[in-house]
């Protein structure tokens, strides 16, 4: 058995249902069936009947037979398998290919294998029976090998080899009260009727608890549905739940949870690319949140998902690439064109790409193996490249369910999902993804702008949530090296681009160096000026210099005749010989 | 009940029991216990066996209470069972063996009229 990961899983949730230690709930017998346990809370009724039906083809007697190897391979519960339309021979290559190995368990006497053989040609009536011989003979079986499971498969095709079905119906009620009374956990299989859950009504007998299962085509593409349509005395989850059958047996997966309840993480990521870290608050993605990078055809959606995978791979995490219109060569080789080589992640295991075209299976069928996928390799990010190439024709609400359980499942495992969507350009951006809108934490849009002959991509944030991110749209360019974000020109015509936004550069940068030597011009003028005035300045200072000893000789010359005067006047009153008080103002006058 | 013998009768096959009545009838009856389908069965055949097939017949009478492993390597589902072992090719009939005609057409004894 290739089983040693499910093996390891502890039967935890076998007596006691979904953790409610308080109130006592119908004792249950797991399956061992990934999901199915979670769906009907810890498993099938203990020591009862369980009533599986649903069309050819749709899977009840893989589930069936699951049931009882994983009961004798991780419960300790040994199981009989009672056979009425296919012989031990068959049964056993038909379930080696799910790598269930049903003669080693009959070997061990874990399993018992009983093929019951009824042809209705051989059969002569006369008179009355009854079915002890079927009684004794799976009496027999339970006992030998001590059996704790039972599963008849299927047992409705006794209607169609025994002559009278009154008898029948009446020793099937029987036998169904005979196996409660054994305390087998049993699982009875039944073909669907029309409008009626099994062709013979068998539901009228096992009425414990009723599996469907269903294999529905719609789309030209077919998906396995399983839905619990009773349970008594139990609760289970009522809706349909998509199921797949792989080599490693059935796998149930009980979506849609609703809780809300996930924990987040306020660690960031890079995006890759620099300049796009520094658009979302400077540190990028966080980790665990959703990131829907939209655009037209051809803008780069992929690259930049690439960019992403590069710089998880760089730090040593896991990254998982589904891709759905591309092949794995096909997408490194085209992202080594742009720089980024992710074969040395590929051989070291850091990188698995996963390509399969939608229409390979049905969404149900893609979101189990996904889910399988990711539960195996255990990514730190998942890529989706592209989300819409689902959408084919009218079954968005089905897309749109998907990628929710989908988010759901990533952001409770706390692993970062980067999806690429493409928009058609007849609609308007956020018209096209609205559906999913409200599940993305992080919106980058990617547009095409078409001026002056060329076409350029440009890079906006639509949404970012709980983080300040940039209003910028920015214009990027897929060099050789890689995405390279620059500023767009944003004037009175709009936004600039490409060569545009270059011709803009050249006319900035000549008007630029115009304005420069206009300043020049202006500082030299100026110089100029202020020589001049210096010199003017200079040539009145002499001027003034001259008045001043021109001015100084003329007021010396003045006190000298004034002396001189005075001078004269008191030699003239000495010669006059005036009185004393004469001599006062002579001698002021010195 | 134990395993239950009727007298077997043995007439000896010989190169000139060409003839359709002188072929050697086995017949295996398995019965229930002591269910009144079952005693009836076995009344019923033994009557049976001695008015049509006197003298080259054997007819082993199973509990499948004692014995209950040989449910399955018979492919016993209804009880009363009646299988006719020789001649071949092998027959089944089923039923407490009450419609002589009935069990008479399963032995091959007469044609269906």
């Amino acid at each position: 058995m290739n089983k040693s990961k499910r093996k390891s899983k502890p039967p935890k949730k076998g007596e006691s249902g979904r953790g409610n230690h308080f109130r006592p709930q119908l004792p249950k017998s797991p399956t061992g069936i990934q999901g199915l346990d979670e769906i009907t809370g810890g498993g099938l009724p203990k020591g009862r009947p369980t009533l599986l039906c649903g069309s050819a083809g749709c899977g009840k007697t893989l589930l069936a037979m699951e049931f009882l190897v994983r009961g004798a391979t991780q419960f300790h519960e040994p199981g009989v398998f009672m056979a009425f339309e296919e012989t031990a021979k068959d049964l056993t290559q038909n379930v080696a290919s799910l790598g269930f190995d049903l003669k080693d368990l009959i070997a061990r006497k874990s399993i018992l294998l009983d093929f019951v053989y009824v042809e209705r040609s051989e059969i002569e009536e006369t008179g009355e029976y009854d079915l002890e011989g079927l009684f004794i003979r799976l009496g027999e079986a339970i006992d030998s090998i001590g059996a704790k499971r039972v599963v008849l498969d299927t047992i409705e095709s006794l209607f169609a080899g025994l002559p009278n079905p009154l008898i029948l119906r009446a020793e099937l009620r029987r036998l169904f009260r005979w196996l409660k009374d054994k305390g087998v956990t049993a699982i009875i299989t039944a073909e669907r009727g029309e409008g009626s859950l099994t062709r013979q009504g068998l539901e009228e007998y096992v009425s414990d608890c009723v599996v469907l299962l269903d294999h529905r085509v719609s789309e030209q593409t077919s998906s396995r549905r399983l839905r619990v349509v009773k349970y008594r005395g139990s609760t289970h989850g009522t809706n349909e739940y998509p199921f797949l059958i792989d080599e490693d047996g059935i796998s149930v997966l009980p979506v849609t949870s609703l809780a809300l309840q996930h924990i987040v993480s306020s660690e960031r990521v890079s995006t890759g690319v620099a300049r796009l870290d520094a658009m979302l608050g400077g540190k990028g993605y966080y980790r665990g949140s959703s990131v829907l990078i939209s655009g037209t055809a051809g803008t780069g959606k992929s690259s930049f998902a690439a960019h992403f995978a590069d710089a998880a791979c760089r730090r040593g995490e896991r990254v998982l690439y589904f891709a759905f219109e591309e092949s794995p060569s096909q997408i490194m080789r085209n992202m080594r064109s742009i720089g980024i080589n992710l074969q040395p992640w590929v051989n070291k295991g850091l990188l698995q790409f996963h390509a399969q075209r939608p229409s390979f299976a049905g969404l149900e069928t893609h979101l189990v193996m996904k889910h399988k996928v990711i539960n195996a390799f255990k990514p730190q990010a998942v890529i989706l490249d592209p989300l819409n190439s689902f959408i084919v024709g009218n079954n968005e609400i089905g897309v749109q369910s998907m990628l929710m359980r989908l988010l759901d499942f990533l952001k409770t495992k706390q692993i970062t999902g980067v999806f690429t969507s493409l928009i058609s350009s007849g609609h308007t951006v956020e018209q096209s993804d609205s559906s999913i809108s409200s599940l993305i934490d992080t919106w980058l849009l990617l547009r095409a702008f078409d001026s002056g002959g060329e076409r350029n991509r440009g890079l906006a944030v639509l949404k970012s949530r709980g983080m300040a991110h940039s209003n910028q749209i920015r214009e990027f360019l897929l060099t050789d090296h890689g995405v390279e974000l620059r500023d767009v020109y944003v004037g009175a015509s709009g936004v600039l681009t490409g060569s545009a936004r270059l011709t803009q550069e050249a006319q900035d940068q000549a008007v630029h160096m115009l304005q420069k030597q206009e300043i020049e011009r202006r500082q030299i003028e100026l110089k100029r000026a202020r020589q001049a005035l210096e010199a003017h300045i200079a040539a009145l200072h002499a001027e003034f210099e001259v008045k001043k000893t021109e001015s100084l000789r003329i007021t010396g010359q003045e006190q000298a005749q004034g002396a001189q005067l005075a001078q004269g006047r008191l030699e003239m009153g000495v010669s006059r010989e005036e009185d004393v008080t004469a001599k006062n103002p002579m001698r002021r006058a010195k | 009940m134990k395993t239950k013998r009727a007298r077997p009768v043995r007439t000896t096959v010989t190169s000139t029991g060409r003839k359709a009545k002188s072929r050697l009838y086995i017949l295996k009856l398995y019965v229930a216990g002591q269910s009144p389908k079952s005693v009836t069965a076995i009344a019923n055949m033994k009557k049976l066996c001695e008015a049509n097939l006197q003298g080259r017949y054997v007819l082993d009478v199973i509990d499948l209470y004692q014995q209950p492993q040989l449910a399955q390597g018979e492919q016993i589902i209804a009880v009363p069972t009646l299988i006719r072992k020789l001649p071949s090719p092998l027959r089944r009939i089923i039923g407490d063996m009450s419609n002589t005609e009935r069990v008479l057409v399963g032995l091959d004894l007469r044609s269906e009229a």
